[in-house]
């Protein structure tokens, strides 16, 4: 006879109810459409089962989590922005910047938007304020990149999400300045922000999210949601860095839906976190179109990060480029998997997805699937996952110069990640993040 | 003080498959004077060059190397550069990321840092000002400072590259390892009258080339041919012109072929 044992009284998934749904719409008096949408991804979430032995968590095992921590909502309570830490504040150029909103524990502490922008139709400002001045822009955009269905954790975030940005460049608009979002948690606890980016037809514009949180002894889990909506022949940089403290799951879904003849340069940055599973997608969906997604991690102690990449490409004549690259030490793990699809009849299409790992301790453990589901055949497409450590003769080439072996260690390190660092248009940035990469390295 | 590098007996070989390539290397140069390393492909010029670097890719078995009556071979690679002894590779490795300037400011400030723990460095100015002087003195484009390392350097850049380096670390002792080949006429002239000016009384040298051109413009004090790992015959300036016109071949009759290990 076999004892079936009964797992322990742990909590095995976040303790929330639907009541919560309506509670929070209520609260923040939204309309009508909202609520419903709410209430619709609530029953997707209580339909769908936690993501368990399925191909795309089959390598990750969030189990460690502890709910009993981690589903308490954050909320505010009084702390300003100078809690915020003054290298995730700074100006991204010079010290104008088109923009900055700066939340903490899910409130906005900060906002300002320069005048300049605001007079060209440019909005900029939290989604539940977009909300009550702007409902049906905001309707008809949520929910086009990011939806229920896509899994137990994006229905959660899209029942309860509380708060998030909301960027809107209008037609034929250039928001020359950069728009600078910072999310910042002072208490452990749950967290959803949803972030949405329409860039209208022949607009530009340039968005950086930074997310990052104080210390902790608890578990924190944030359930993100980003939608980037790139018109027709509109020009979207989008950069997003996430630095959570060490106690924090995120669980996040980030999608662009790019049109026609359009460009995206979009640049992920994964340092912080306990455990990451992100879901990063871009859909080609106009001809003509260009989709550049860069992506650098670096995990080390006993972080996991899971990057799970797509790249669509539903019109022909498009073009993307991935390139993702990776170092992990101690006895963290990484994995990335990668796919490039692309619609039957699909002519003229150019995919490129790399994954570059960099192991630096035997028992770190970095993995790379990347993939490939072709229906058309006038088709380039490359694709690889590359893994090495670091070698003995450029480490003999920078000490024959007379720079210490730690250093010289040091320096190929961060220049493995420059080339990416350098996709990244702010100087400031560049630098701030090198120096967190060394900080990894020494530590 | 005169700096004296004595390379006595040197034995060495290649660490991953033990086969050995030097055999018995006696050499002694010093600050002021100009060696010319000579002999055929393969002889061992190379491994003797990285051997006295400190290259992890070869074991030393028998023999010393003093610096001023210091064992060498005790010392890291980047004590050994700190300590005066330079490289300019044959075939540099590129290194993606770091930019020649930027792996130059390291490498100065590394030594200031050797002499003086308090040392901030040199300020970045002064360093920039430094850079152009040896940059315009060995025709090298400015741009080429914010090029990462070597990577995808032509040849004759790569050569020029490392004559940078050894002008901004001003060693006392530099090998040069065929710093001549691979490049063009033009790039040839200027990166020897470039050696041509770094070499003088504060700088000893050990040219390792297969050709007089490069010993046109820097004239060496003594020449020395390479057989099979050892060095069989030594000379004036004008041993080299003897062996562009004469080849190797005299040199295999008079010294024969080494037993086989
Ligand atoms: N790392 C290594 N692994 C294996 N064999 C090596 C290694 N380094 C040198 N050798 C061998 O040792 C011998 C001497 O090589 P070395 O490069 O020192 O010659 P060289 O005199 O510099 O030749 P060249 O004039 O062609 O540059 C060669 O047979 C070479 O194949
Ligand atoms: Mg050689």
């Amino acid at each position: 006879m076999v004892v079936v044992k009964r797992r322990s009284d742990a909590l095995t998934q976040p303790r929330y109810s639907r009541d919560d749904v309506t509670t929070l719409s209520d609260k923040q008096n939204e309309p009508q459409w909202l609520c419903e949408a709410r209430r619709a991804a609530w029953d997707v979430y209580e339909q769908t089962p936690m993501p368990h032995m399925e191909e795309e968590w089959r390598r990750t095992d969030y189990r460690s989590i502890r709910w009993q921590e981690a589903d308490v909502m954050i909320s505010a309570n009084g702390v300003g922005e100078e809690v915020v830490p003054a290298k995730n504040r700074e100006p991204l150029v010079g010290d104008t910047q088109g923009g900055l909103l700066v939340f903490v524990d899910g409130k906005v502490v900060h906002h300002e938007v320069a005048p300049e922008l605001t007079e060209q139709g440019v909005i900029f400002t939290d989604l539940n304020t977009a909300i009550q001045e702007h409902s049906e822009l905001v309707q008809a955009n949520l929910g086009k990149a990011v939806q229920a269905e896509m899994g137990k954790f994006a229905a959660l975030h899209a029942a309860l999400w509380q708060n998030g940005v909301f960027v809107y460049v209008p037609r034929n608009k250039v928001a020359e300045l950069p728009l600078h979002v910072v999310i910042y948690n002072t208490k452990e606890g749950a967290s959803l922000l949803h972030n949405l980016v329409v860039v209208e037809e022949n607009a530009q514009g340039t968005v950086q999210v930074d997310y990052a949180s104080a210390e902790a002894e608890k578990h924190s889990a944030y359930f993100g949601g980003t939608e980037l909506i790139v018109g027709d022949a509109a020009n979207l940089r989008y950069v997003s860095l996430q630095e959570w403290n060490r106690e924090t799951y995120d669980f996040s879904h980030q999608r662009a839906i790019v049109g026609r003849d359009a460009n995206l340069d979009w640049v992920i940055g994964n340092m912080g976190s306990r455990l990451t599973k992100a879901f990063i997608e871009v859909d080609i969906v106009g001809k003509g179109s260009n989709a550049r997604v860069s992506g650098f991690f670096f995990a080390d102690k006993n972080q996991f990060f899971d990057l799970d990449t797509q790249q669509n490409h539903n019109a022909p004549l498009t073009t993307s480029d991935l390139l993702f690259k990776g170092a992990a030490k101690d006895n963290a793990r990484t994995l990335w998997q990668g796919m490039i699809k692309s619609l039957p009849k699909m002519q003229k299409i150019d995919g490129y997805q790399v994954c570059r790992n960099l192991v630096l301790s035997d028992d770190a453990r970095m993995d790379g699937i990347p993939g490939l589901e072709i229906e058309a055949d006038d088709v380039i497409c490359s694709h690889a996952a590359t893994f090495g450590t670091l070698e003995e003769q450029p480490i003999f080439y920078l000490m024959s110069r007379g720079i210490e072996r730690p250093h010289a260690q040091l320096m190929l390190i961060s220049g493995f990640f420059d080339e990416l660092l350098q996709r990244i248009p702010f100087e400031k940035v560049r630098e701030r993040l090198t120096e967190e990469i060394e900080a990894k390295i020494v530590g | 003080m005169v700096t004296t590098l004595e390379i006595r007996n040197l034995h060495a070989q290649v660490a991953a498959n033990g086969e050995s390539i030097l055999r018995g290397v006696n050499l002694t140069i010093k600050q002021g004077e100009v060696h010319a390393l000579m002999g055929p492909n393969g002889s061992g010029k190379s491994t003797l060059a990285n051997v006295l670097m400190g290259n992890p890719q070869y074991e030393i078995t028998a023999g010393e190397v003093l610096l001023d009556g210091e064992d060498l071979l005790e010392m890291d690679t980047d004590e050994r550069s700190r300590a005066g002894i330079f490289l300019a590779f044959q075939y540099p490795v590129s290194i993606p990321g770091v930019t020649l300037a930027n792996f130059l400011r390291h490498a100065i400030n590394a030594r200031l840092k050797a002499e003086d723990p308090e040392s901030k460095g040199m300020p970045i100015p002064k360093f920039v000002r430094m850079m152009r002087e040896k940059m315009n003195s060995l025709g090298v484009d400015h741009s080429f400072a914010g090029r990462y390392l070597n990577e995808g350097f032509s040849g004759g850049e790569k050569k020029r590259a490392e004559v940078l380096q050894m002008a901004v670390l001003e060693p006392k002792i530099a090998i040069m390892d065929e710093t001549d080949s691979g490049l063009d006429i033009d790039a040839l002239r200027i990166v020897a009258e470039g050696i041509q000016k770094l070499t003088g009384p504060e700088m000893g040298a050990l040219v390792i080339t297969h050709y007089q051109r490069m010993l046109d413009y820097i004239t060496p004090d003594f020449v020395h041919v390479m057989m099979h790992g050892q060095i069989v015959e030594s000379g004036g300036a004008e041993l080299a012109l003897q062996l562009e016109e004469k080849g190797y071949d005299w040199l295999r009759e008079k010294y024969g072929q080494p037993e086989q290990a």
